[in-house]
């Protein structure tokens, strides 16, 4: 099958991210716990959108346009922690 | 040098009457004839077609959120309350709201003239996307019919913002009806955008590089950011208010734990932009108006084109200053109310830069430009005391009262239908082929400025007195100033009647106008008006830069 | 500006297409993210509000079953990618077979989810009429209420995703697609399948390993 060869070692690695993220949560990491299972997530969709979806290999403008909502998630989620964090 | 006396050489010399000319050859061949059939217009998939049902549509809206608008504006002439029901009250002001927000201002300019100008303006075709531009005209017909139901069906009275728990909990209106409405016209929005985000990516004619980009087409593609980015939260976060009120799920409801805060700050993550999505094509139009009127190119283009960039990127920041008063922390009340001072200066740059622009120009005073100097006006008023307001101490005093009324009034009506109507008096010609009587178009610019300032200036003084928004029995000193507000918005009424009558007028009696009645630059006058089916016969090839005017010699000494 | 000598176009319009189409899906996927967003700001919002309440209700969910179907939707996603490089390739059959595989799978998710809510709904776990009766504590009502919400848009995504699967298989079969020349059609559909999969990747810490 093409490109089984190449796709194969990268759903491993899914794979085994997974097993990370369940492990951790059997850990005493305490406030750790949240960045752990958040930076093993962003691993996760890092590898989907590179390999899965090819988006190293397309156009910049795509790119730019999957990156900008990312970014933009990620200012929903931190100027909204403000207010909950300094109350 | 007018645009009258370079449009008289081909004979066609704008708001002289003439006998009701017959069809030109340009309009046998242009895009209003290529087909005649109602099918025609309503599976079209030109963009200068759907232009024109979006006007159409929205002009219809306008009406019906206006006349919302004058019942308010007549029960508020006295004290008592003797038109309207409270209940009644409510819910005229949420009906208002949500037609103007949703129905009128976001999509008018974007979709009645971005739709119509981008491909015009970067010489393409059509859009990048054309069906998905029909079912975007759709989609907003299915939201507004749901709207219409609400409106027979007895209204909903929580405010156009439909807080929590109010909202979710005790509002006797039909929310889910109308919730369901705004959340279908927003994906309405996302089309959009999208559509135009692509089109200017991908559909630039050779030459056209982004430096070349009229400033029309660098605010909506700022406009189009936005929308595609901030709507999908409005979409979620009204679907579990929906979702509250049919199945109990709640999830702001505050006997679970729930936070209505949260609410808020969902909320406003997509309404604060949502302002910008109203403004940044007021400011787009502006530009363009701006530079024709004092026939000079745009002073500090690139400033001009980042700062509406700028704009929508700083326009996410700002959201929670509209919970000042909310009971939110007072660490994060002071954080936004920086952001929301900073949001100020690329505005600021922009009429700085209108106005360089401005300066030692031939001005013109035909109608589209007496608009946009009002805009300019109006703008800067509403800017300056958007900044009263973005300090946090001076809000606590006038929050919730007639002051940000005001406010948001100048930006969005001042500002952002002035815009509309000066577009519509500069672009009319392009779009229908026909020349509008000009003595009419100037009287209606200057009774819209008038009967504007005389309705909300008072409400400045209205909200420092301490008037709250949104109640209709009031104190006796306030009648006074509310039965000016009340002649002005009846002087605004007919203004915005007028055009309806001169220029369907002139869409049979007009004189015929030329390829470029104003004699100004730009790609979507050298085509002939109303422009072909296919906008250009040969794809141009750009070579120079947008506003490329002569500025004369002896002018410049 | 100018009306200069027309030129042909600079860039051939088939390249035009197929890089405005991809963009445009760029954009759709952005503003899905946002979708998704505010309903992970509301978890993330809880977590910081009521963080000790929010944890022993994700303590309660069946984090083995989550751990099943994550599996499972990554292998769809294989598939799934598969399918788009044989289109790339140009094989008609396998493309099909690939997509219907996926397909399979995501029905597969939909499936063990299915069971895993009647689980929750025995345990007098699910807020829904007759299902919440073990949900005494508010904050673990709320916490399920999002639950549900969350989930439940995710499976409707991933319905649109089996079914937009299934109709391009039906297309390759009835011959309206032919690869390598309509390749399009084929990665437009995986693409969004990605996103709905990172949606899933997302929503499962941010639910079952919440600690």
């Amino acid at each position: 099958m093409p490109g089984l060869r190449a796709l194969l070692p990268v759903y491993v690695a899914l794979l085994a991210l997974l097993a990370t993220t369940l492990g951790a949560s059997y850990l005493p990491l305490g406030g750790w716990s949240p960045v752990v299972s958040t930076a093993v997530a962003l691993a996760k969709a890092a590898l989907i959108a590179g390999f899965f979806m090819e988006l190293r290999l397309e156009g910049a403008a795509l790119r730019l346009a999957v990156f900008a909502g990312l970014f933009m998630c990620a200012i929903l989620l931190v100027m909204s922690s403000v207010d909950p964090l300094t109350r | 040098m007018s645009a009258l006396s370079k449009t008289s050489e081909d004979g066609s010399i704008i708001g002289l009457e003439h006998e009701p000319a017959g069809e030109t050859r340009h309009e046998r061949e242009s895009y209003l004839r290529a087909g005649h059939t109602l099918r025609s217009w309503l599976l079209t998939t030109d963009h200068k077609r759907i232009a024109l049902l979006y006007l159409v549509s929205v002009t219809f809206f306008f009406f019906i959120g206006g006349l919302a608008a004058a019942i308010m504006r007549v029960d508020l002439l006295t004290p008592e309350a003797d038109l309207l029901t409270n209940e009644g009250y409510n819910r005229a002001f949420t009906l208002h709201g949500v037609i103007m927000v949703w129905f009128f201002l976001i999509p008018s300019i974007p979709n009645v003239f971005g739709n119509f100008l981008i491909p015009l303006m970067i010489g393409a075709r059509d859009l990048a996307f054309p069906r998905l531009n029909l079912l975007s005209w759709y989609i907003y017909w299915l939201g507004g019919l749901f709207t219409l139901w609400v409106l027979v069906s007895g209204g909903v009275d929580t405010g156009w913002t439909f807080y929590t728990p109010l909202s979710s909990m005790f509002a006797q209106g039909n929310v889910v009806m109308a919730a369901t409405a705004v959340f279908i016209v927003g994906f309405s929005s996302i089309l959009t955008g999208l559509n135009f985000i692509v089109t200017i990516h991908t559909m630039r004619a050779p030459g056209m590089h982004w430096g070349r980009l009229p400033l029309f087409v660098w605010s909506h593609y700022a406009t189009s950011v936005i929308l595609v980015l901030a709507t999908p939260v409005l979409t979620v976060t009204l679907a579990l208010i929906a979702a509250e009120r049919l199945f109990g799920l709640g999830i702001f409801d505050p006997a679970l734990g729930g936070d209505p805060l949260l609410y808020q700050h969902l909320f406003w993550f997509y309404s604060h932009p949502a302002v910008y999505i109203m403004v940044l094509p007021g400011l787009a139009v502006v530009s363009e108006l701006v530079a024709a009127a004092a026939r000079k190119p745009v002073f500090g283009y690139w400033f001009v084109a980042y700062s509406s960039i700028a704009i929508a990127a700083i326009g996410f920041l700002v959201w929670a200053h509209h919970m000042f008063v909310s009971g939110m922390s007072m660490y994060a009340g002071a954080v936004f109310s920086f952001l929301s001072l900073v949001v100020a200066v690329p505005s600021g740059i922009k009429v700085y830069n209108w106005t360089a622009t401005l300066w030692k120009g031939h001005i013109s005073l035909d109608p589209p430009f007496l608009f946009a100097m009002g805009f300019i006006g109006l703008f800067v008023v509403g800017g300056l005391t958007g900044l009263i307001l973005a300090m946090l101490a001076v809000d606590v005093h006038v929050h919730d009262t007639y002051f940000v009324v005001a406010h948001f009034h100048y930006i969005m009506v001042g500002g952002t239908v002035s815009a509309y109507f000066g577009a519509l008096h500069f672009w009319w010609p392009k779009m229908t082929g026909r020349l509008y009587p000009v003595f009419w178009g100037r009287v209606t610019a200057v009774m819209i400025f008038v009967g504007f300032n005389l309705t909300f200036f008072p409400q400045f003084i209205l909200g420092f007195l301490g008037m709250p928004r949104r109640y209709h029995v009031y104190d006796q000193q306030f009648q006074v100033l509310h039965v000016l507000s009340s002649t002005g918005a009846t002087i605004l009424g007919f203004a915005y009647l007028f055009p309806l009558i001169y220029l369907l007028y002139a869409l049979r009696h007009g004189t015929p106008a030329s390829a470029n009645p104003w004699d100004v630059t730009g790609l979507e006058w050298t085509v002939p008006s109303p422009p072909p089916k296919h906008n250009f016969e040969r794809i141009p090839l750009v070579t120079r830069k947008p506003y490329d005017y002569e500025v004369e010699k002896e002018e410049q000494s | 500006m100018s009306r200069a000598a027309a030129s042909p176009p600079l860039v051939p319009p088939a390249k035009q297409e197929h890089d405005a189409t991809l963009f445009g899906m760029g954009i759709f996927l952005a503003s899905e993210f946002l979708l998704f967003g505010g309903l992970f700001t509301i978890l993330v919002f809880y977590r910081i509000v009521h963080g000790h309440e929010v944890v022993e209700a994700s303590k309660e969910l069946h984090l083995w079953i989550g751990a099943l179907n994550t599996v499972v939707l990554l292998t769809s996603s294989l598939a799934a990618a598969l399918a788009a490089k044989s289109a790339k390739d140009g094989d008609q059959r396998l493309t099909q077979r690939l997509l219907l595989a996926a397909a399979a799978l995501g029905a597969v998710f939909l499936v063990i989810k299915a069971g895993e809510y009647s689980l929750e709904y025995g345990d007098g776990m699910l807020p829904v009429p007759g299902g919440g009766g073990q949900l005494v504590e508010p904050l673990s009502r709320l916490f399920m209420n999002i639950y549900l919400v969350a989930t439940g848009l995710h499976a409707v995504h991933l319905t649109i995703g089996i079914g937009l699967f299934v109709f391009t298989a039906f297309r390759i079969w009835h011959r309206s697609i032919r690869l390598p020349q309509d390749q399009l059609s084929i990665v437009v559909p995986t693409l969004y399948w990605h996103l709905v999969d990172i949606v899933w990747i997302f929503l499962y810490p941010a639910l079952y390993l919440q600690r």
